[in-house]
């Protein structure tokens, strides 16, 4: 059992967690994930690592309530337990692989969409602790969707918001931002960009124009993340890759977002619905659009 | 006694009526009662060379155990059983019996052979109803090892080193132990409460500790095990790995599933119930691909989640790799086989989602490498398949986590692991290996035997090292 040690209500339905997991805290790194189920019944939940703590083992989470799980997830209080926490899992980032020397002199972007902020401010606090310093645009619907603000500035160098309707920051999305600043002379050589799929691919659209390599984290359907179901399946390249084993970290320029938007909708209607029917009860009259 | 034997033929095993377990998840065999049992054990000839003995994987004294069962002696044989596994009753449901004790037994030759698997799982099975549970004497040695992988070669070869004095931890990477025992065979034919865990529970009754939710090579490596947290050996025994696909056009498309994904999603998420929270795709018509074991066991899933389900195969029946006896079985649950048929392309609507699978004829030409006639494509045969659902059932390829975050763990060309000839023994000092992992997907009486032979050699090593 996993107990969670303190939680915060970051945004209208996005909610953070620390939660004691010594082992997953001891071997986590920039760009992994985890697994976590809320009880003996729960669905195994993958969500990204937010942050880590090595000396008292324990590692936070950030979601956001989108289902009936996570919906659940957000009943849990301080002191209660998840059934299991399970991690870290796939590869870490390619950065914690470059040498420090080589990592201090590159000009490192990073684009995060809503709680893609949570493993965006993981991988920009281990850039920091380890002296690179790398900019950030931080994107959302509106001001109060912009997470972590606070605590993102700490770990960043420049840190440049916008919103989509322009209640903070820059008016418009993360590839507004990006073009001012080039159009303004800024010059990077590598981009991270963590988002919803729909984010990554546009936004990745702009940085192969603007000619900066580009990686991206891939959030697919997972039942099992250790690399035996195939449900995180996608194409980079033109060939199958495995999330879970493979990534979640691609090459920007390479995977197939169609068809991993595609694949992502398999089970949105059955999620939706048993959200609606466990928040309506009784009450839940077709409202959801699926059920009669 | 009541029952009157034909020494020809098995006392028959009473099974639910096919038309009835198409529709529920309750075991489909039923297994002997006493009176059952002990009629069928008077069949055995006790023979004083057994050869039944040399076909068991894990060498299981067979006729002493049945003598017993013969004698109304269920736990005396259950106490023989134990001696050589710690799986009966998961064993007694789905080792290949045919192929290997039963497929040696003299009976056979003129008649059918002793039914061993269900005298076996009748022992078991009675062992638990009576409380029995296997006891562990041995004096801690005061070394311990680490096994990764809590499926059948892990907690074989956790028990027979408990046995041995060895204090033994098994490294889980799922939420719950069993390995393909709780994510790939069904609850039709192997129960998960009433019968793997109290399997896994007799392993923990002699000393074996469990932890879940450690992925090895993630949470901690294998250097880790044996340098930070004072193991004195390895064993692994991490199973199979990615699902394969045929790669052709439409294999991304939604409803098409790997079997792993949809009998994890059923069994060892329960999304076969209606109150479980993992969702799992009803279909209306679905198409198997495949002939294995796993195939069947997909197939009759989705038969029991409403679907009318096919089997599409490139080979003949003769060469289905499955049991003879769940080919039976789903076949008269209703299956429909199309075989000699290959799919060549899966056809999406608008929306993404499978609308059916273009297929072609084959036929059989000249043996190939695996000396099974090879399937060749009939020209201009190709025909389609409407359905709404297609699982891919086709084996896997082994999972590169251990290879990769282990220096000195060698893989061979088709990835599996490297174990020295006739051994467990890996590449790496102090490393062993056995089952799905080193021989791609087999079965989980052969990797019990290798988790017992493991054991073994790990005893060996650590004596001589000592």
């Amino acid at each position: 059992m996993f107990e969670i040690l303190r939680k915060k209500l970051i945004g209208p339905k996005e909610y953070l967690m620390e939660v004691r997991a010594p082992r997953v805290a001891q071997r986590a790194l920039p760009g992994q994930f985890l697994i976590v189920r809320v009880d003996s019944e729960g669905e195994r939940i993958p969500l990204t690592i937010c942050d880590d703590d090595k000396e008292n083992g324990t590692i936070t989470i950030v979601f956001q309530t989108v289902g009936a799980e996570t919906y659940r997830m957000a009943q849990l209080e301080e002191g209660d337990h998840f059934a299991d926490v399970v991690g870290p899992l796939g590869n870490p980032s390619d950065l914690v692989h470059i040498p420090l020397e080589q990592l201090r002199k590159m000009k490192i972007l990073f684009i995060a969409g809503g709680v893609g902020t949570a493993p965006v401010y993981h991988q920009l606090k281990w850039l920091h602790e380890h002296g690179v310093s790398a900019d950030c645009i931080q994107g959302a619907r509106s001001k109060d969707l912009l997470i972590l603000l606070d605590e993102m500035k700490e770990v960043c160098g420049n840190l440049y918001c916008a919103t989509d309707d322009g209640s903070y920051g820059v008016h418009g999305t993360g590839s507004t931002a990006l073009q001012q600043l080039y159009d303004e002379g800024k010059r990077y050589d590598h981009c991270v960009i963590i988002g919803p799929m729909i984010m990554m691919k546009f936004t990745s659209m702009l940085t192969k124009k603007l000619g900066i390599p580009t990686v991206v984290s891939m959030n697919t359907v997972m039942v099992d993340g250790t690399g035996m179901c195939g449900a995180c399946r996608l194409l980079v390249g033109g060939k199958v890759r495995f999330a879970c084993v493979d990534g979640p970290e691609f090459d920007g320029f390479a995977v197939d977002y169609d068809q991993a938007m595609q694949r992502s909708k398999l089970y949105k209607t059955e999620e939706g619905r048993l959200l609606l029917k466990e928040q309506e009860g009784e009450t839940h009259e077709g409202g959801c659009g699926v059920c009669r | 006694m009541a029952i009157s034997v034909d020494m020809m033929k098995k006392v028959p095993v009473r099974e639910q009526e096919p038309a009835v377990r198409a529709k529920n998840f309750e075991e489909v065999c039923l297994g002997y009662d006493d009176e059952e049992a002990m009629a069928e054990a008077t069949r055995c000839l006790d023979c004083k060379n057994p050869r039944c003995v040399q076909g068991c994987p894990v060498s299981i004294n067979i006729p002493a155990f049945i003598q017993e069962v013969k004698n109304g002696n269920p736990a005396k044989a259950y106490e023989i059983i134990s001696e050589s596994s710690s799986l009966p009753a998961v064993c007694g449901r789905v080792c290949p019996q045919e192929t290997q004790c039963e497929g040696q037994c003299i009976r056979g030759i003129k008649g059918e052979p002793v039914s061993i698997g269900k005298l076996e799982r009748y022992t078991a099975d009675k062992a638990k109803e009576l409380g029995i549970r296997p006891v562990n004497s041995a004096k801690p040695n005061g070394k311990k090892v680490a096994v990764i992988g809590a499926g059948p070669s892990g907690l074989t070869c956790a028990g027979d080193l408990a046995k041995l004095g060895y204090s033994v931890t098994i490294f889980e990477a799922l939420h719950k132990a069993g390995g393909v025992l709780v994510y790939g065979i069904p609850e039709f034919r192997l129960p998960k409460e009433r019968v793997v865990a109290k399997e896994i529970e007799n392993v923990k009754s002699l000393g074996v500790k469990i932890e879940t939710d450690v992925v090895i090579g993630r949470s901690a490596t294998i250097d880790d095990l044996l340098e930070k947290e004072g193991f004195d050996a390895v064993f692994i025994g991490s199973g199979a790995g990615l699902p394969r696909f045929m790669n052709i056009p439409g294999e991304q498309a939604l409803g098409v599933f790997s079997a792993n994904e949809y009998l994890t999603r059923s069994n060892l998420m329960h999304a076969y119930r209606d109150d479980a929270r993992t969702p799992i795709m009803r279909a209306k018509k679905a198409v198997v691909v495949g002939g294995g074991n796993v195939a069947m066991d997909a197939a009759r899933t989705a038969l029991r989640l409403g679907a009318e389900t096919h089997i599409v195969y490139r080979r003949s029946e003769q060469e289905l790799p499955a049991r003879k006896e769940e080919v039976g079985h789903a076949k008269e649950e209703g299956i429909i086989f199309d075989l000699l048929t290959n799919p060549v392309e899966i056809t999406t609507s608008e929306d993404g989602w499978v609308n059916g699978i273009t297929c072609v004829r084959m036929q059989l030409g000249e043996p190939d490498a695996s000396g099974r006639r090879r399937p060749e494509e009939i020209p201009g045969s190709e025909f389609h398949i409407d359905c709404d659902c297609v699982i891919m059932a086709l084996g896997t390829s082994p999972n590169p986590l251990l290879h990769i975050t282990t220096p000195g763990l060698e893989v061979n060309k088709k990835g599996c692991l490297i174990v020295r000839d006739g051994s467990e023994e890996t590449t790496k000092d102090g490393v062993f290996a056995g089952g799905d992992a080193v021989t791609g997907a087999a079965t989980v009486i052969l990797a019990m035997g290798a988790g017992k032979e493991a054991a073994r050699e790990i005893d060996r090593y650590l004596k001589n090292r000592a």
